[in-house]
């Protein structure tokens, strides 16, 4: 092989999640190879059985912490990691499973579980920052994979990452959708959720439901009315700010205000 | 290091790779005696059954889908389904079709994804897919295409690969214009080329010579290749409809595992996903995935594991064929959903996600809040045969030096694409020798 400047190493982390941001990575398949040509993919269980040694150029992270072994894990990983980007809703929010914050996660696992006493949980599912420093925090559930490729470029370039971080409203009106809470056509927190998924849901004809989380300075106070207004209960307010990025603290705030 | 192992021997591996999620194989051998064998999963649990209380019918879909990035299409489509059959809700022909055709979508991918990056690597002795991409580019390259394509259907029908958007109970959000369908044809067509090149490189690989004497069990029923309906059958003698689920199987916690293992009662462990399917209802695929199977040498039923990757490369052949059938016979609906008044009432539905057969029953308030769910994912139902296979060919092995050993289990592991995420809720792989 020519002598060549050594090839940055990336790793892949997963804790409590569903695989789906990591596979995004997958999902680039038009530009797989050539990620994989320009970097050493180190460690990355869902994809390879290779495992090449610490310190690693940058680590995704995907998941929430739940466990406390799992607590203890992340920050190993951390010691290793020069660049820790976390990927998605669950590592950058605590996600979906963040919902038994608001819950007796004892009562939790009895309902799920025949033997409780088999099972080993945390109260809380918190997301990456509420245990080490991050380096960058891509939104989602799931991420963008074109944003996941960007902000992997930037780092490995030392460059800042261009992820804009204004609302969804703002790709309604770039890609032309009509918006959906002035025709009165669905409910949506697009007013206050960051742009990324290239405003999806409008242009299918439903309201946004907050998959990348709040946006710069939301206003969710504001935007309670409009959605009242639509028929919306306390209760339906409460469950749409409590769902992948529940635990995300302008969310949770919006959230805890409303209920029934 | 080959030959009769004496002496006790422990190996660990942290991880089992190119698996979805995170669990762990335990093997202790006692000379040239396996004394135990314990497939676990302990992936953190999520506590998905008892976060859907409370929360809107509507929601479930939605919800559902984040039990697992690789399927969540399965997800989305058993929660419409036991939703609509608690509400009394009965979708028309156009309705019907798109969902077939979504599943094909995720069938192609999440087939694509473990043939080709995920389990021939260990057929051709590579560490991954992409270190197979060095000396077999235009193998992998074809894999990526075929997920590509995959991916293609569930973005235009769903709006994303992950986790999409649009599928709803009664229906979908936005159904697609005809053209918008049309428009996936060349790319389907193509892919239906690389999936017959698919069963030829495959159907090649060497495989060891063993059969298993499994309970398969899938959805069927007569006409159509099983993606969301249809009865539960085994090649047992079963024959019941997706109410029934729950009096003839069940689940039991296992101490080495967050994952419930289930069995039928009064049988005991049986199998689910691809082997299972084809076993049942091989008749029903597409004239060129028949050709293609017994070309590649597979019988009308297929009983040997390692060669569950033949299979699902039939599999994503006849899931070509039928999206481009179900394109073609796609006429808009009048409406995209179909909406009906609240009721209380408990609703069920079984359907194939790529690993196999997935439950889902919830029970419904008067104002259509969840009052309680059960979700029982394909890898569950499958951990106790997985562990059976392994007891089952890990006695042949033992004079395998251990890395061999090693890596031969974790390969009877990936036979079934386990999906650990769905099954939870690390794969650690310890060989202890005595």
């Amino acid at each position: 092989m020519p002598r060549a400047a050594r090839k940055p190493k990336l790793a892949v982390w997963k804790f409590a999640s569903c695989d789906g941001c990591q596979l995004s990575l997958l999902d680039c398949e038009d530009e797989l190879l050539a990620v994989a040509g320009n970097i050493d993919i180190a460690y990355f269980p869902e994809a390879t059985r290779t495992v090449l040694r610490g310190p690693y150029d940058v680590s995704l992270v995907e998941g929430s912490i739940t466990t406390a072994h799992d607590a203890h894990r992340l920050h190993q990983v951390r010691r290793q990691s020069r660049r820790l980007i976390t990927i998605g809703a669950c590592a950058t929010a605590g996600g979906i499973q963040a919902l038994r914050n608001f819950h007796d996660v004892e009562e939790f696992t009895r309902q799920v579980y025949a033997h409780p006493d088999y099972i080993s949980t945390l109260k809380t599912a918190t997301p990456i920052s509420a245990h080490v420093p991050v380096d960058f925090e891509l939104r989602g559930c799931p991420v963008d994979k074109g944003q996941l490729l960007e902000v992997l470029t930037a780092f490995l370039h030392g460059r800042p990452a261009h992820v804009p971080t204004h609302g969804v409203c703002m790709e309604c009106k770039q890609r032309g959708a009509v918006c959906v809470l002035v025709t009165g056509a669905a409910a949506c927190l697009g007013p206050v959720t960051q742009a990324g998924c290239g405003a999806l849901c409008p242009a299918y004809g439903r309201g946004c439901f907050g998959c990348f989380g709040p946006k710069e300075t939301p206003n969710p106070v504001s935007l309670a009315p409009r959605l009242a207004a639509r028929g919306l209960t306390p209760r339906d307010l409460q469950r749409l700010y409590r769902s992948f990025n529940a635990a995300s603290e302008p969310f949770r705030q919006e959230g805890d205000r409303h209920g029934g | 290091m080959a030959g009769r192992m004496t002496g006790r021997r422990t190996i660990d591996v942290d991880v089992l790779a190119r698996v979805e999620g995170e669990g762990a194989l335990h093997l202790v051998i006692d000379g040239d005696e396996l004394r135990r064998c314990e497939f676990s999963i302990f992936e953190p649990p999520r506590f998905f059954e008892a976060l859907l209380r409370g929360r809107s019918y509507l929601e479930a879909p939605d919800i559902t889908a984040r039990i697992c990035g690789i399927c969540p299409v399965a997800y989305q489509m058993s929660a419409v389904h036991a939703m609509e059959d608690a509400l009394g809700i009965v979708v028309p022909e156009p309705i019907r079709l798109l969902r077939r055709l979504l599943y094909c979508g995720e069938w192609i991918e999440s087939h694509g994804l473990h043939i080709y990056l995920l389990h021939a690597p260990d057929f051709l002795g590579y560490e991954g897919g992409v270190e197979m991409a060095k000396d077999h580019p235009e193998a992998v390259k074809r894999g990526l295409a075929l997920k590509k394509a995959g991916n293609e259907i569930v973005r235009c029908i769903g709006g994303r690969e992950i986790h999409p958007v649009n599928v709803r109970v009664g229906g979908f959000w936005r159904t697609p214009r005809k053209g918008e369908l049309g428009a996936l044809i060349p790319t389907l067509s193509h892919a239906r080329d690389l999936a017959r090149k698919t069963v030829r490189f495959v159907g090649g690989f060497d495989f060891p010579d063993v059969t298993r004497d499994y309970e398969f069990v899938a959805v069927g029923g007569p006409g159509e290749y099983p993606f969301n309906e249809g009865r539960v059958l085994s090649n047992r003698g079963l024959d019941i409809a997706a109410s029934e689920y729950e009096r003839h199987f069940a689940e039991t916690h296992v101490r080495h595992s967050n994952a419930l293992h289930a069995h039928r009662i009064g049988h005991g462990a049986y199998l689910t996903g691809p082997l299972a399917r084809f076993s049942l209802n091989s008749a029903l695929l597409s004239p060129l995935a028949r050709e293609a199977a017994a070309e590649a040498g597979l019988g009308a039923t297929c009983t040997n594991p390692f060669r569950s990757i033949v299979v699902r490369a039939v599999e994503v052949l006849h899931a070509c064929d039928e999206a481009l059938r179900v394109i073609d016979a796609y006429q808009e609906p009048d409406a995209p959903f179909v909406d009906a008044p609240t009721r209380a009432g408990t609703g069920y539905a079984c359907t194939e996600a790529p690993r196999g057969l997935l439950y889902h029953r919830y029970r419904l308030a008067e104002d259509g809040t969840i009052e309680a769910a059960k979700i029982v994912p394909p890898t569950s139902q499958n951990q106790p045969s997985i562990e059976d296979d392994l007891r089952a060919f890990v006695p042949d092995w033992l004079t395998l030096p251990d890395a061999a050993l090693r890596h031969r289990a974790e390969q009877a592991v990936r036979n079934h694409d386990p999906c650990i995420s769905c099954a939870t809720h690390f794969l650690r792989l310890e060989i202890e020798r005595g």
